[in-house]
């Protein structure tokens, strides 16, 4: 196979591709020009959709379609820009703003067009200030050469662009969460329908998209839509950025069809380059935190959009995997991925606020040396009474928390039997008697009450 | 945990005292305005403003924020109290943030953090007692790739190794490299759209 030309990597390394001259001298912004001076909106839309672009935030949800959701006869129109990225193992969206922030606006510019939107707003976790810093660079530089703004390229087109910081929730990366937050108020998701398309940001019309989906935009526009689908697998159309955490020899981002395998990306030498000296895979989590986890066994899953669910995962999610090593407790890491859900839980919903403490109070227990083999059953018992796939919660917040706990419970059974059999004795007693009493009074869940959602 | 009410024991605003913000801080919300539809968006700009100048946002501070947003003082601390980066009481001139997160975990934070808590004294979420730092866990900050990861305000450390940990934090101490707290201080903004009238809005939730 010839070697893979990066897309949306493609300006790295280039000196100063943060300049606006520097990209413009690169062929950027031409494909805005295109769009704004010969393409009408709608057509626009038609592109991206034939183009079969799938959104990168981890839904999947393809991108085209979710434009043609506005309703035709809109005044106002918001995009949302999701750069909130907290997805443990994800850092792709900041490669993307940190080395080409320009590529980003100007996927702004052409998808704010094509959705007629008024006002696009950028929303950046706070912890990016790096990134806050380079982009708001940026943008001050495209502002000052006209590109956003009024009368844009001479057309009667407006659009205005800004960074909006947000403040340290997971949940806030959430579409609704997102626009609520934006709002002003608490980053609690709303209840869906109406989606945003319909009502969402001041009750407008709204579209919210990754950072990713949209920096493949002005590519699609430059190459044609044969191009794009030329590249990836069948129904996973596209370049992606994956990203490689943990104890490998190259940590980072890199580019690559839809559709590398997992094994691929950890010891490939274009990708991971393998583990670190004395370390041996135990385990991966392929597609950020909340997709589940492979066995070492399972690595030659290939990571688009329909492989990973025979694997037992949600979805392709991010595309960022954390690789854990052999030597690392499966205890704590247990503990580790339920104690997120249970911070980031944002408590609007009992079966998700609930579920997600009592799951990292079950999995704290068995971390300490006082797990019973029955808290295992228990575990899967809860993961699947908790989501909104089942009607129980608002968002999706709840099933990604499942997925992770579920699957490194069933397929690491084995170990964490194990442990619990070679505890110390009478530790369970100890803990019944002396740290708390009520932990241990839960009921096994033998014959429900509930029916399993999942 | 978001839905927790962590504290109850600030005292209740002294309806006498001088006003805490001052002129530039409140123009300076003001010019988030235009930005938006509602004045209350402009809640997060204008905490974290309010944060920056201030080092935390006290309950006088809210009441005048509402204030200047002509919105509920308890609408104010209703959004400050979900979101982790917003504190309502003083902390460290340096805000230590620790990821402890699953990849930074298996690169070992776990000893990071206990050689910070040594060298500083200081427990998780505490603040040492001259004042100078605070000590924040948090979860995934998107550096993983350079885990384990530590911002020390606004400066990114990477691949931190526990034993550069009393170097590092020497560093900060000694050579100043202290850097403001997230700020936004960017130009203000030219208007987003025509301020559409509220008969509008409804108007549009009707059809
Ligand atoms: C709990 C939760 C957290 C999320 N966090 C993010 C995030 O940090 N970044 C992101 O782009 N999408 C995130 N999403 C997905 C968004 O809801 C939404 O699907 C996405 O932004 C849509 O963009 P896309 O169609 O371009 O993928 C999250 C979803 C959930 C349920
Ligand atoms: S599912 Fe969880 S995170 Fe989502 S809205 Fe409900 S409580 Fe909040
Ligand atoms: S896990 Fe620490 S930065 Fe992502």
């Amino acid at each position: 196979m010839a070697k893979y030309e990066p897309v949306l990597l493609k300006n790295v390394g280039v000196p100063d591709i943060r300049k606006l001259d520097v990209y413009r001298s690169r062929g950027g912004y031409a494909s805005a020009k295109k769009v704004l001076t010969e393409w009408t909106p709608d057509q626009a839309v038609e592109i991206i959709k034939s183009s079969g672009l799938r959104g990168r935030g981890g839904a999947g949800f393809p991108c085209g379609m979710k434009w043609s959701f506005l309703p035709p006869d809109r005044k106002i129109t918001y995009l949302c820009v999701n750069a909130d990225e907290s997805e443990p193992g994800t850092f792709c969206n900041r490669v993307l703003m940190e080395e080409d922030p320009h590529q980003l606006l100007e996927g702004i510019l052409i998808a704010g067009f094509a959705t007629r939107s008024t006002a696009a707003y950028i929303y950046m976790r706070v912890e990016f200030h790096e990134q806050f810093h380079i982009l708001q660079k940026a943008l001050d530089e495209a502002y000052a050469a006209g590109l956003f703004g009024k009368k844009l390229f001479g057309t009667d087109y407006n659009l205005e662009c800004y960074i909006h910081r947000g403040a340290g929730a997971y949940v806030c990366g959430e579409e609704t969460g997102l626009i609520e937050s934006l709002e002003g108020k608490r980053g609690w998701p709303r209840i869906k329908p109406p989606f945003p398309a319909i009502e969402g940001l001041f009750r407008r019309p709204t579209v919210v998209n990754n950072v990713e989906t949209i920096c493949c935009v002005p590519h699609i526009v430059e190459r044609g839509v044969e191009w794009f689908k030329s590249i990836g697998t069948e129904n996973s159309a596209g370049p992606k950025l994956y990203t490689v955490s943990g104890p490998v020899k190259r940590p980072g981002c890199f580019e690559a069809p839809l559709g590398l395998s997992c094994r691929d990306l950890i010891f490939g030498d274009d990708y991971g380059q393998g583990m670190l000296e004395g370390k041996k895979v135990k385990g991966c989590i392929p597609g950020g935190l909340s997709v589940g986890v492979l066995t070492e066994k399972e690595l030659d899953c290939k990571l688009d959009f329909d492989d990973v669910r025979k694997y037992g995962l949600l979805g392709l999610g991010t595309a960022g995997a954390i690789v854990i090593p052999h030597d690392a407790d499966i205890r704590h890491v247990l503990a580790n991925i339920t104690r997120f859900y249970s911070h980031e839980s944002c408590g609007q919903c009992t079966q998700c606020r609930e579920g997600t403490n009592w799951l990292y109070k079950i999995a704290k227990r068995i971390a300490a040396g006082a797990g019973r083999v029955a808290d295992l059953d228990l575990i899967v018992e809860v993961t699947k009474n908790m989501g909104m796939m089942g009607g129980l919660s608002i968002c999706g917040l709840p099933d990604g928390a499942a997925f992770p706990i579920r699957t490194i419970v069933e397929k690491f059974r084995d170990e964490f039997e194990d442990h619990i059999r070679r505890q110390e004795p009478g530790r369970v007693e100890y803990m019944i008697k002396h740290v708390n009493p009520a932990a241990y009074e839960l009921p096994i869940l033998g014959s429900r009450s509930v029916q399993a959602a999942v | 945990m978001a839905w927790q009410t962590i504290d109850r024991l600030t005292p209740v605003v002294d309806e006498k005292a001088p006003p805490v913000l001052s002129e530039a801080v409140r123009e300076k919300i003001r010019s988030f305005f235009p930005r938006y539809e509602t004045r209350r968006a402009a809640l997060l700009p204008a905490l974290h403003v309010v944060q920056d100048a201030l080092g935390h946002v006290s309950k006088a501070a809210m009441k005048e924020i509402a204030e200047v947003l002509e919105i509920p003082p308890s609408a104010v601390m209703d959004t400050l109290s979900f979101y982790t980066h917003f504190w309502d009481h003083p902390k460290g001139k340096k805000v230590i943030v620790l990821c402890r997160s699953l990849s930074c975990q298996v690169m070992g934070a776990d000893r990071v953090l206990q050689e910070v808590k040594d060298q500083l004294k200081v427990e998780e979420h505490g603040t040492t007692a001259d004042g100078q730092y605070s000590l924040l866990t948090e979860e995934c900050l998107a550096a993983c790739d350079h885990a384990p990861c530590m911002l020390i305000n606004e400066k990114m450390h990477k691949r931190v190794k526990a034993d550069d940990v009393a170097k590092i934090i020497k560093d900060v101490k000694n050579a100043d490299v202290t850097m403001p707290r997230s700020h936004l201080f960017d130009k203000p903004a030219a208007a987003a759209v025509e301020l559409p009238k509220t008969s509008d809005v409804k108007e549009m939730k009707d059809a």
